[in-house]
C-alpha cells in the first residue's frame, strides 16, 4: 500500500464565478519532485493554488498526509505541512534576509537554530548576506529568500508557483539544482513551470495540463520523448 | 540675532515642537502603513488623550507625570474599541471610505471632549516655570527636559518592539507585505489590533506632552493634524525614521517661518511643506510608500 | 411663533436648503462622479463668500474694496476664484491616492481660515465685510426673503441641470468609469489626472458660488459665520444621506439635514444656557454618528446612484 503524500482526484474550481480547473487528478510521492507544465491558461498555478486553499473548490478532494484538507484555510494548511511560495512579492523587501526567514518560522516557538541551519546549509550565498535587506537581493537571490523563508517551517512539501519566471538562465540552473537539494534533505516538491523543457528535464514526475484536465503525465525523461508533448508546446518554449 | 536668542528663541522651541510632532506623525504612519489609509481622527485622538491625563490629574489626583501612562492605557482601549465599531466593517471596501468614517471619528471625539470639559483652554499646572541655564547658554525648563527625554524613551522602546520581538515583526511584515505575512501565518486582526494599542497610547504621549509644554484646549488636537500628517509624509510614508525625521523638520520650519511669515501663519508652513513634497517628492526623503 | 413668523423662518431655512443643495451638488460633481474627497468644502464656500463681498461692497477705509460692482459680478468672481484655488491643489494632488488629497484640502481650509482672520486689509479681519448688496433687498422684507428665494432656486436649478447634464453625458461616463476601476480607465488612454481636475474644479466653483449666495443673503460675512467643520461636515452627510451619485439625491440630503439641524437648533435654543452650549456639542457628535449609521447601513443613500452600482444589480443575473 503505497499512499501518496499529496492527492488530487477529481478537483474542479475556480475563483468566484468561473472554473478554471475541470477534474483534475495528480498526485506526489513523498521525495520527489513533481512538475506542472502546459500552456498559457491552462490551469497551472491554479491547480497549484487549490493545494493551498486559494481556490474555490466545487468538486473533488484534496487528501495530504492522509489527512482530507479539502476546503481548509491557508493557515491551516501551513500548521499541517504544506508550505507554498508565491511567483511574485514573496519576500519582505524592507526586512533583512534573516528576519525573512524569521517570518517564515512565526508560527514555530522555541529555538529555532535548528531550522536556520538547514535553511543557511541549503543557501550559503543567504548566510553571507543575512542582514541585507531583502528588496536590495538581485532576482535569483530573492527567490532564494522566498524559498528559504517557506522552508523555515520544514514542510513536507513545498509548492513553488514559476520559481524561475523572470530569471537569467544561470539562476535558473542555479534554481533547479537547490530545488534538487530541497529535495534530497526530504522535502517533497510540486511546482507548476513555464519553462517546460528545462523542467521536465530535471523532475522526477510531470503533468501536463490543458484548459483545466489533465492531458498526460509520467516520468519527466518520458514526457520529454512524447512527440505529441513536444508538439504541442515545447516547440516553442524556451 | 545671536546665537543665544537663535538657540533658545528657535532652535530649542522647535526641536521641542518637532519631537512631538515626530510622536503624532510615527502613529499616523503606523496607521498609513499597516491599515493603509489617512487617519483624519488622530489629532482629535491626540485632544483625547490630552483631556484623559488631565482627568487623572484633577480626579485622581495624579502628579501630571504619572498621569500620563494613565493616560495611555485608555487612550489605547478607546482606539481599539473606535476601530472595532467605525473602521472595522469597512475593511473590504474601498478605503476611501475608512477615511470618511475617520472624520466622522474626529467630529465625535472632539464633540466628546468638548460637552466633558468645555472650550475654554486649561493647563495640567499652574504658575510659570523659570528655565533653568545650561551649559551656559542653553535655556530649558525642567518639563521641556522631560519631554526630550520621553519623546527618547518612546521611540527607543517602540523600536526596540519593532525589530527584536515577535509581534513587533508582524507588524513590520504586515506594513511590507500584507499576503505574505498571512501565508507565513500571521493573523490580521491580531496585528490590527496591537497597532491601534500603540497608536492610542501613541496619541496620548502627544497630546500631553503638547498640553504640558502649551495648553489643553478642545481644537488642539486638529490643530497639529496637518503638521503631523506632513512630518509623517515628508519622512516617507510607513517609516518611523522618516516620522522622527519629518517631525524635527516641520517643528524647526515652524518656528523659523516667525523670522520670515507673519506668526499667525506658523501653521501654513507645514501646508507650504506637504505641498512641495506631493508636488516634488511624494515618497518622502526616506522613501516610504506612496500608498 | 405666529404663522407669519412662522412663514419667515420657513423661508430662511429653505435659503439656506437652496445653498447647502449647491454645495452638495458640487461634491457630488467631485466625490459621486469622481471619486474626489474634497474634506475642505468651507475653504471654497469662504473663498467665494469673500470673493464676492470684497468685489460688491462699498469702500471701507484700511480695507480693499470699493469695486461695487453688480452682485452678478461678483457671483462669477466667487466661482472663478474658488476654481483659482481648486486648480493648483487638484494639479498636486489628483495624481497621487484620495488620502492626499483630503489632507491637503483639510490644509487649504485651515490657510484660508487663518487668512481671513489676519489679513484686516483684504477681508476685515475679525470685524468682516458689511454693506453687502443684496438683490432685491429694498423690497419689504416678506417679498424680499421669497425674491431671494426664487434667486436661489434658480441658481440650484441651473446647477441641477448643468451637473445632470454632464452626469448624463459622455463626459459623466468616462469620470463614473475611472471612478470604478482606475487602471483600466487608464490603460483604455483616458486622461485620468484631466478628467479628475475637471471635477474637482467644477464643484469647487459651485461651493464658491455658494458661498457667494450666503454673503448676499446676509449682507455681511464676518469669520464667526463659517464653522469650519460644521459646513464642510454637514455637506458630507447631506450627499452621503441623500445618495452619492445621484443629484436629486444631494438635494434631498440638503433639505433632510439642514431641516434636522435647524429644528435640532430651535430645540436647544430653548435650553438654559449651560446646557444648551453642551446640546450644541451633542448635535455634532450626533451627526458625527449618523455617518457611522450611514455608512454602515445606508451606505448608497435615500436615493442610489442611477446606472449600474458597484457590484450586481437586484433582478437575475
Amino acid at each position: 500500500m503505497n499512499a501518496a503524500l499529496l492527492e488530487l482526484r477529481g478537483v474542479r474550481g475556480g475563483y468566484g464565478e468561473t472554473d478554471i480547473l475541470d477534474g483534475i487528478d495528480l498526485h506526489v510521492d513523498a521525495g520527489e519532485i513533481v512538475v506542472i507544465v502546459g500552456p498559457n491558461g491552462a490551469g497551472k498555478s491554479s491547480a497549484m493554488k487549490a493545494v493551498f486553499g486559494l481556490l474555490t473548490l466545487r468538486a473533488g478532494r484534496i487528501v495530504f498526509d492522509g489527512e482530507d484538507i479539502t476546503g481548509w484555510a491557508p493557515d491551516r494548511i501551513v500548521r499541517r505541512g504544506i508550505c507554498f511560495v508565491p511567483q511574485v512579492d514573496n519576500v519582505f523587501r524592507d526586512m533583512s534576509v534573516h528576519e525573512n526567514l524569521e517570518m517564515g518560522a512565526f508560527l514555530r516557538r522555541g529555538d529555532l537554530s535548528a531550522a536556520f541551519e538547514r535553511v543557511y546549509a541549503l543557501f550559503p550565498d543567504l548566510k553571507a548576506k543575512r542582514r541585507a535587506l531583502a528588496g536590495n537581493l538581485s532576482g535569483g537571490q530573492r527567490q532564494m529568500v522566498a524559498m528559504g523563508r517557506a522552508l523555515m517551517l520544514e514542510p513536507k512539501l513545498l509548492l513553488l508557483d514559476e520559481p524561475t519566471a523572470g530569471l537569467s538562465p544561470r539562476y535558473m540552473e542555479q534554481i533547479f539544482q537547490i530545488t534538487r537539494d530541497v529535495r534530497d534533505a526530504g522535502v517533497a516538491i510540486l511546482l507548476v513551470e513555464q519553462h517546460a523543457k528545462q523542467a521536465l528535464a530535471f523532475c522526477d514526475r510531470g503533468y501536463v495540463l490543458t484548459t483545466g484536465a489533465n492531458r498526460c503525465d509520467g516520468t519527466g525523461a518520458e514526457l520529454l520523448a512524447d512527440p505529441e508533448v513536444v508538439q504541442l508546446f515545447l516547440g516553442g518554449q524556451g | 540675532m545671536d546665537a543665544y536668542e537663535f538657540i533658545n528663541f528657535h532652535l530649542v522651541p522647535g526641536l521641542l515642537l518637532g519631537s512631538i510632532y515626530a510622536i503624532g506623525a510615527i502613529g499616523v504612519t503606523l496607521v498609513f502603513g499597516i491599515l493603509r489609509f489617512a487617519h483624519l481622527a488622530h489629532g482629535d485622538l491626540i485632544t483625547l488623550g490630552a483631556f484623559l491625563a488631565l482627568g487623572a490629574v484633577t480626579l485622581g489626583g495624579l502628579d501630571p507625570w504619572l498621569a500620563l501612562p494613565v493616560a495611555m492605557a485608555l487612550a489605547a482601549a478607546v482606539a481599539v474599541g473606535i476601530d472595532a465599531s467605525c473602521y472595522a466593517y469597512l475593511r473590504e471596501r474601498p478605503r476611501i471610505l475608512t477615511v470618511m468614517a475617520s472624520l466622522g471619528v474626529a467630529l465625535m471625539v472632539r464633540s466628546v471632549v468638548q460637552m466633558g470639559w468645555g472650550t475654554d483652554p486649561t493647563t495640567y499646572t499652574t504658575g510659570i516655570l523659570r528655565p533653568d541655564e545650561y551649559f551656559g547658554f542653553i535655556l530649558l525648563r525642567d518639563r521641556e527636559l522631560a519631554t526630550f527625554a520621553a519623546v527618547i524613551v518612546l521611540v527607543a522602546a517602540l523600536e526596540a518592539f519593532l525589530r527584536l520581538t515577535r509581534w513587533g515583526r508582524a507588524m513590520r511584515a504586515m506594513s511590507d507585505n500584507p499576503d505574505l505575512a498571512r501565508l507565513c501565518g500571521v493573523d490580521n486582526r491580531q496585528v490590527v489590533r496591537l497597532t491601534w494599542i500603540i497608536v492610542g497610547m501613541l496619541c496620548a504621549a502627544a497630546g500631553f506632552l503638547l498640553g504640558i509644554n502649551t495648553e489643553v484646549w478642545a481644537m488642539m488636537g486638529w490643530w497639529v493634524l496637518l503638521p503631523v500628517f506632513a512630518a509623517a509624509i515628508l519622512g516617507g510614508v510607513g517609516r518611523i525614521d522618516g516620522a522622527v525625521l519629518g517631525g524635527l523638520v516641520i517643528g524647526l520650519a515652524e518656528e523659523l517661518s516667525v523670522l520670515v511669515l507673519p506668526a499667525q501663519y506658523k501653521s501654513a508652513t507645514a501646508f507650504v511643506i506637504l505641498l512641495l513634497v506631493l508636488l516634488f517628492r511624494p515618497r518622502g526623503i526616506l522613501k516610504g510608500k506612496v500608498l | 411663533m405666529d404663522a407669519f413668523g412662522l412663514a419667515n423662518y420657513a423661508l430662511f431655512i429653505l435659503v439656506l436648503v437652496g445653498i447647502y443643495g449647491l454645495m452638495a451638488l458640487g461634491l457630488n460633481v467631485q466625490w459621486g462622479l469622481g471619486g474626489l474627497f474634497n474634506a475642505g468644502i468651507a475653504g471654497f464656500f469662504a473663498i467665494g463668500a469673500y470673493a464676492s463681498a470684497i468685489l460688491t461692497s462699498p469702500a471701507l477705509p484700511g480695507r480693499v474694496g470699493g469695486f461695487e460692482l453688480p452682485v452678478a459680478a461678483g457671483w462669477v468672481g466667487a466661482m472663478a476664484l474658488a476654481a483659482l484655488l481648486a486648480w493648483p491643489i487638484g494639479r498636486v494632488c489628483l495624481r497621487l491616492r484620495s488620502d492626499y488629497l483630503a489632507i491637503a484640502t483639510i490644509g487649504v481650509a485651515e490657510i484660508i481660515r487663518l487668512a481671513v482672520r489676519s489679513e484686516d486689509w483684504l477681508t476685515g479681519g475679525v470685524r468682516g465685510i458689511s454693506g453687502i448688496p443684496r438683490p432685491f433687498g429694498e423690497l419689504p422684507y416678506f417679498a424680499s426673503q421669497l425674491a431671494y428665494l426664487a434667486l436661489v432656486a434658480a441658481a440650484v436649478l441651473l446647477a441641477y441641470v448643468l451637473v445632470e447634464r454632464q452626469l448624463r453625458s459622455p463626459w459623466g461616463r468616462m469620470m463614473r468609469a475611472i471612478r470604478d476601476n482606475e487602471a483600466a480607465a487608464a490603460a483604455m488612454g483616458k486622461h485620468v489626472e484631466s478628467r479628475r481636475l475637471e471635477a474637482f474644479v467644477l464643484g469647487s466653483a459651485l461651493m464658491g458660488l455658494a458661498g457667494a449666495l450666503f454673503v448676499h443673503f446676509n449682507r455681511s460675512i464676518t469669520p464667526e459665520a463659517i464653522d469650519p467643520m460644521i459646513v464642510t461636515f454637514l455637506v458630507w452627510i447631506m450627499l452621503i444621506l441623500g445618495g452619492s451619485g445621484n443629484n436629486r439625491g444631494a438635494l434631498l440630503g440638503a433639505l433632510v439635514i439642514w431641516l434636522i439641524w435647524s429644528l435640532s437648533e430651535l430645540l436647544t435654543d430653548r435650553l438654559p444656557t449651560e446646557i444648551a452650549i453642551q446640546a450644541k456639542y451633542a448635535r455634532m457628535f450626533l451627526i458625527g454618528l449618523a455617518l457611522q449609521l450611514v455608512l454602515r447601513f445606508r451606505p448608497e443613500g435615500i436615493l442610489p446612484e442611477e446606472r449600474r452600482t458597484h457590484g450586481r444589480d437586484q433582478d437575475d443575473s
